[in-house]
């Protein structure tokens, strides 16, 4: 038995869903559609699945959540929909619950956050809104566990005994009514050709907005032009388009199902204590110096205390059971190449790779405590006006400044923004912001060839990479992402205390995530790297990394770097070795140079300030590392996409460095 | 009167909803629809976007878009006000 878990934004779906499944989750894929949807089953029913689609305020054809959420029930045809609703907020969440009692599923509706409306002296009588709407009614606190057990057996009853909803119209007579009736007349054949819910139909026929299933209803043209002919003489008695008229509709049997049934007794705790919270945090002057403040925090917490500690905790112990396995290989006299590959190759690995893991778990627990508090929807507020011009809006804000410690927490925090296409752009600028890991080279560069100038040098190189990141963003609306964003109107919730099971499940999934990306992807990169640099092109296990394979290829595609200034060999193949992480581009090219006087000498020795210049907008510019790659496919949902993007980062960065080697030209040698 | 006018504190009672498409959907969705109370409840610190209060909640949007909704002011109390031209503020 499967069931549909659909609401709105905000309503609790997500702490729901952990309630109904506890642990028993995996991320389900639907064939089409790139938006995720996590499944899992009902705890103490190992029959009984529930999909977790996404937050949605209404069911049209304008967003691929919308159309993820209308096509699973369509097609799928769940055994019932659990529709949860913020009691708090019960005529906007309604809206929907409406739109799903037209699909014409059993579906019992989750009255979620019933012990805030208690607790402000408020009342909902629920066996009237029960005989109202049609369907049962099971009044429940996701947070606190209230009424889980008595929401499971309601769906389960309703769904093994096939009770549709009750209700289905909610139009009053006149001129709307009239006209909802005419079209199902017409189209009532059709709808059931087409194994389409009759009201539904006609519903997406009055807003027009959904080719897709009017397509599907095959009418012929008599019928499309009776049907016209029926919404503009609605349109005409009502005084509403046809699209304020159904809106009209909903809303108005809302109230009527609300009112006597819903009591509100004062203005609610939640609300006032709201108010006095965003006082402070969204104030005309302490706003945006408070979010920096936050900001500064969350990444002083990560990178230099909670996580950097974890982090080399987790370093010291990989190392440490390195270096046993490695006296206990030698003791046992094992092969130096199948040693190496073991050392240099699985541990230094995957261990690099690994000691991201704290870091992105301390900063999800930092973003999903913003997220789940309601303050990043105030962020979103605050700065959606900074972002508009290039096309995104206030929330994309915290994934691209994540991009500045690390790209690949930054790209999996994209997993938050409400709209598609804001995600893939915003995913596709994120590698701009300049990650940590490229700060050694900006030093080591600066230090060898700009003393007096590192800290203009590295500013400028911040600055840089985010003008070039605007630039691709106004290309990409201009072409790839063209046409409307998804409009931003964004409810501004309640401040609420987060809850703990919710934020402990998602650092488990984040860490998940990522340790599979780690064994899998990364795991076989780091692995190719590590044979390239074993062996020569005839697979002798080489003596020094100059003659490895890798060395050879860096030769190989050294000309290419020729008309930026830097064609040498050791820096292409450094160049390669930072595909794997960004730090290894120093100490590759430290080891390929052995140059006296350490790497820094060998810089000053090997580039010039015009050509060391344009190494730097390269590798500003040029492919993330693989962790991050690998994140991106994760999130594009395409591992061609994911290439796509360390093509088009390294020809971006060609250019550049090329540009800016010739502007260079003109001013120095 | 449109609801960009409408100055933070007041009240007004929307009468029409422009815009299309998308926004527009998105809008009625939310229950912004005709004969519905809005309050204006602060300007972002860059002057855009407001937050608005409606139906018992909170929603943000840009002045562009809520330029395309028509409101008729009230005074605090939520009492219609005295009809003087359109110069109510």
């Amino acid at each position: 038995m499967t069931f549909a878990l659909v609401g709105n934004q905000n309503s609790g779906k997500t702490t729901l869903f952990n309630q109904l499944t506890g642990a028993n989750q995996h991320v389900g894929n639907f064939p089409g559609v790139t938006v995720e949807s996590k499944s899992g089953f009902v705890r103490g029913y190992k029959d009984v699945e529930v999909v977790d689609l996404p937050g949605i305020y209404s069911i049209r054809a304008y967003s691929s959540e919308e159309t993820v959420t209308r096509d699973f029930i369509l097609n799928n045809k769940p055994d019932g929909i659990i529709n949860i609703v913020d009691a708090t907020n019960i005529e906007r969440n309604l809206y929907l619950t409406l739109q799903l009692i037209e699909l014409r599923i059993p579906m019992v509706l989750a009255l979620n956050m019933m012990d805030e409306v208690r607790s402000n002296g408020g009342t909902i009588d629920i066996e009237m809104m029960s005989e109202r709407l049609g369907i049962p009614v099971v009044p429940i606190s996701a947070a606190k566990n209230e009424g889980i057990d008595e929401l499971i057996r309601v769906a389960y009853e309703t769904a093994s005994k096939r009770e549709l909803p009750k209700i289905y119209d909610f139009c009053s007579p006149g001129p709307i009514h009239r006209c909802i009736h005419a079209i199902c007349h017409v189209i009532e054949d059709h709808a059931q050709d087409a194994d389409l819910p009759l009201r539904f139909a006609t519903s997406k026929l009055i807003e027009g907005d959904d080719d897709k299933i009017i397509s599907r209803l095959n009418l012929d043209k008599n019928e499309l032009e009776l049907i016209d002919h029926s919404i503009v003489e609605m349109e005409k008695e009502h005084g509403l388009d046809c699209n304020a008229a159904l809106a009209d509709m909903r809303y108005s049997f809302i109230e009527s199902v609300c009112d006597g049934a819903v009591v509100k007794a004062r203005e609610s705790k939640e609300h006032l204590r709201s108010a006095k919270i965003d006082l402070v945090l969204t104030n005309k002057y302490a706003a945006i110096p408070i979010f920096f403040g936050v900001m500064l925090l969350i990444f002083y917490l990560t990178f230099n205390v909670i996580g950097k500690f974890l982090q080399d905790l987790l370093q010291s112990g990989i190392d440490s059971l390195s270096s046993v396995t490695e006296t206990a290989l030698t003791s046992f006299g094992t092969n130096e190449i199948a040693k190496s590959l073991v050392i240099d190759g699985l541990f230094a690995g995957v261990g690099s790779v690994l000691s991201f893991l704290p870091i992105i778990v301390v900063l999800f627990f930092f973003l999903s405590i913003l997220e789940d508090t309601g303050y990043m929807a105030r962020i979103a507020f605050v700065m959606d006006k900074s972002l508009r011009k290039i096309g995104l809006s206030g929330r994309s804000i915290v994934p691209m400044l994540i991009g500045f410690g690390c790209t690949v927490p930054a790209v999996m925090a994209t997993r938050t923004l409400s709209s598609e296409r804001d995600r893939k752009m915003t995913i596709l600028l994120t590698p701009y912001m300049s990650c940590s890991a490229k700060i050694p080279i900006y030093a080591v560069f600066s230090a060898a060839l700009f003393p007096k100038y590192a800290a203009l040098v590295m500013i400028g190189l911040y600055i840089f990479g985010i003008l070039v990141g605007i630039l691709i963003a106004l290309l990409m609306n201009h072409s790839m992402y063209r046409g409307n964003p998804i409009p931003f109107v964004m409810e501004l919730p309640n401040y609420r205390f987060p809850s703990p099971k919710t934020v402990a499940m998602l650092l488990w999934d984040k860490a998940k995530d990522f340790i599979t990306k780690a064994f899998t992807i990364i795991f076989f990169a780091t692995l190719a790297i590590w044979f390239f640099s074993t062996f020569d092109i005839r697979l002798n296990p080489v003596e020094s990394q100059s003659s490895s394979i890798l060395a050879s290829i860096g030769a190989f595609i050294a000309p290419i770097f020729a008309p930026l200034g830097f064609g040498s060999w050791q820096v292409s193949t450094s160049l390669i070795t930072g595909f794997i992480a960004k730090e290894s581009v120093i100490s590759t090219l430290g080891i390929l140079t052995s140059a006296p006087g350490g790497v820094v000498n060998a810089i000053s020795q090997m580039f010039t300030p015009r050509s060391g210049l344009s190494f730097l907008i390269f590798t500003l510019l040029y492919t993330p590392c693989v962790a991050a790659v690998s994140a991106i496919c994760r999130e594009l949902h395409s591992k061609l996409k994911g290439i796509g993007v360390v093509v088009f980062q390294c020809v971006t960065a060609w250019i550049f460095a090329f540009i800016v080697y010739q502007i260079a030209g003109l001013f120095m040698v | 009167m449109t609801l960009d006018k409408l100055s933070a504190g007041s009240v007004g009672v929307i009468t029409a909803v422009g815009g299309e498409g998308a926004l527009r959907c998105r809008l009625l969705d939310m229950g912004l629809i005709p004969r519905t109370k809005v309050k204006v409840v602060k300007t972002a610190p860059m002057g855009d976007p407001v937050e608005i209060r409606l139906r018992d909640y909170a929603l943000t949007i840009r002045l562009a878009d809520a330029a395309l909704i028509k409101v008729r002011p009230l005074n605090g109390d939520g009492e219609e006000k005295e009809p003087v031209g359109g110069a109510a503020t």
